[in-house]
């Protein structure tokens, strides 16, 4: 079976074309410019990922919000799962990026981590 | 009066980038004039992930991205001056600014980078019907509201425009619990990147509705609802084709108009598609010395094209204050043809010793099309594309060897050929 799929590991876009047997692995892939181009098509047939951002809220920070990011791709059927732990934390300026905002979430051993600074007002 | 050798208009990526390549470049005094509390530009508010993998060949979110400028900026000598409102330019290259500490602003510069970047078509842009209550605002109003200052705007929504911030929030919204009702877009094709349909419409399930547009809005104090409908090949509504949709906000995401103001004070020329200054390849304008880069030139889908065309910027502007600047010039403009909307820079000096790069949009979609350069009619590049879109923008080389063959009265010309 071939399935056609577009490659979001870049802005590019490349538009793929994935061989897929009967145990649902992927034979052969094709239309990626780069690499990165295969290991998205051979996650997108398993197990699809996404990058999470988002924001956390901030205390004593010079906006009441900080950005964050999941430290990989992340699930995606369970990204709005995340986002209810994402929600519910808070943290404390001055804060920098990388500082992680929640560890191993949802035992994905995904980080959340921060993406901007906020030295405090 | 101060005097200083660079003055940057704007702190975003393209403001930072041309700054930085200056001052690497030996130009000694630059400061960057910048109307938010800090530098970064819109980067602060594009909390998605998708920046800097052509630039830094990884994967960044907006916020990162900005902050590896700042700090490169933060070692140097460069000036900055944010919460700075730059109000007018005059022909001997002072720009007035003013902010509340040091009152009215007068710098004198040898050499100006226009880095003011670009604003959102309003409502009043469009002809909606209906009634004006609160919930209708831009995409990138919305985005700064939920981002940076973490307020929700709205929990049904409705969004009109399928531009890359567009797409983007009906992805922020969901995930921030709203419910996204649709996308709906006036062209037949979405004019934002693939990847932020699948990743922000498809994999939420949003539906994007094509030639479609709203047409009424309703709600006296709130939102409650807009009325949308389908259009025809010239754009007219298709009657009998209307329907009533309940929401409590609608974003619009329907263009990004360079914000050229303070060109257009010192005459700068503007490109009629662009809307952005015309220039050569170094970037500078039909002023010279005073150089434009980044959104306020012409509007990009990545912000790492942004600081490759800055750094020519910065470094012309370099050459131009440090006397370096090419002599030898012979200009030619750059012809746009089938298919090709616009191309830039519009003009190039055919004695360049370095290799140009032409940056262009199509003006539709294109599958297996060729992408054709030709000299005097006699082709010089033939590549065949899978895609072209209008929401990505290309480009080709022009070598110096290509330069070569030409002379002033030479047509250089891209066009698209199916």
């Amino acid at each position: 079976m071939n399935k056609k799929m577009v490659c979001v590991a870049c802005p590019i876009g490349c538009p793929l074309e994935v061989e897929v047997n009967e145990k649902g692995e992927a034979i052969s892939i094709t239309g990626n410019t780069c690499k990165r181009g295969e290991t998205y098509a051979r996650s997108e047939i398993t197990n699809p990922t996404r990058s999470l951002t988002t924001t956390v809220k901030l205390l004593g920070g010079k906006n009441p919000v900080v950005p964050v990011k999941s430290t990989s791709p992340f699930p995606k059927g369970r990204m709005l799962e995340a986002m209810k732990v994402i929600n519910k934390t808070q943290l404390k300026a001055p804060v920098h990026i990388g500082e992680v905002a929640v560890k191993n979430i949802l035992d994905t051993g995904i980080d959340i981590v921060v993406t901007n600074n906020d030295t405090g007002r | 009066m101060d005097r200083y050798d660079l003055v940057v208009i704007g702190g975003g990526p393209a403001g930072m980038a041309a700054a930085l390549k200056a001052k690497e470049c030996g130009v000694k005094k630059i400061v960057v004039l910048e109307r938010a509390q800090t530098l970064g530009g819109i980067l602060e508010q594009c909390i998605h992930a998708g920046f800097g993998l052509h630039y830094f060949g990884e994967e960044l979110t907006g916020p990162e991205y900005a902050a590896r400028f700042i700090s490169l900026i933060e070692k140097t000598d460069i000036e900055v001056k944010t919460d700075t409102m730059a109000l007018n330019i005059s022909e001997d290259k002072t720009v007035t600014a003013v902010n509340t500490k040091d009152g009215l602003l007068e710098i004198r510069a040898k050499a100006i980078v226009l880095a003011m970047g670009c604003r959102e078509r309003p409502r009043g842009a469009l002809s909606i019907a209906g009634t004006r209550p609160s919930g209708i605002m831009t995409a990138g109003q919305a985005q700064a509201f939920v981002n940076i200052t973490g307020y929700m705007t709205g929990k049904t929504v409705v969004i009109l425009g399928s531009g890359d911030i567009g797409l983007i929030m009906a992805r922020r919204m969901t995930l921030e619990g709203a419910k996204v009702k649709m996308v709906c877009e006036l062209m037949p094709y979405s004019g934002g990147l693939t990847r932020n349909i699948v990743q922000c419409l498809d994999d939420f399930d949003i539906p994007l509705r094509l030639n479609c547009t709203v047409v009424e809005t309703h709600g006296k104090e709130r939102l409650e609802g807009v009325t949308i409908q389908y259009v025809d090949q010239n754009m007219k509504p298709i009657p009998g084709t209307r329907e009533y949709v309940q929401c409590d906000t609608l974003l619009l995401s329907v263009g990004l108009i360079p914000e050229n103001e303070l060109s257009k004070d010192i005459g700068i020329e503007l490109d009629a598609v662009t809307g952005g200054p015309k220039v050569d390849q170094t970037r500078q304008t039909e002023r010279e010395g005073v150089f434009a880069c980044g959104n306020v030139l012409q509007v990009h889908d990545l912000v790492d094209y942004v600081t490759e065309e800055s750094m020519i910027a910065g470094r012309s502007a370099a050459d131009y204050i440090l006397g370096k600047s090419s002599r030898d010039a012979e200009f030619i403009e750059t012809i746009t043809g089938e298919g090709v909307r616009y191309i830039v820079p519009q003009r190039i000096n055919i004695k360049s010793d370095e290799d140009i790069k032409l940056y262009f949009r199509v003006g539709a979609i294109y599958t297996n099309a060729r992408v054709i350069v030709t000299i005097d009619n006699k082709e010089v590049y033939n590549k065949r594309k899978v895609k072209l879109a209008p929401g990505e923008m290309e480009n080709v080389k022009i070598t110096t060897d290509m330069m070569k063959e030409m002379n002033k009265d030479s047509k250089l010309e891209i066009r698209i050929k199916i």
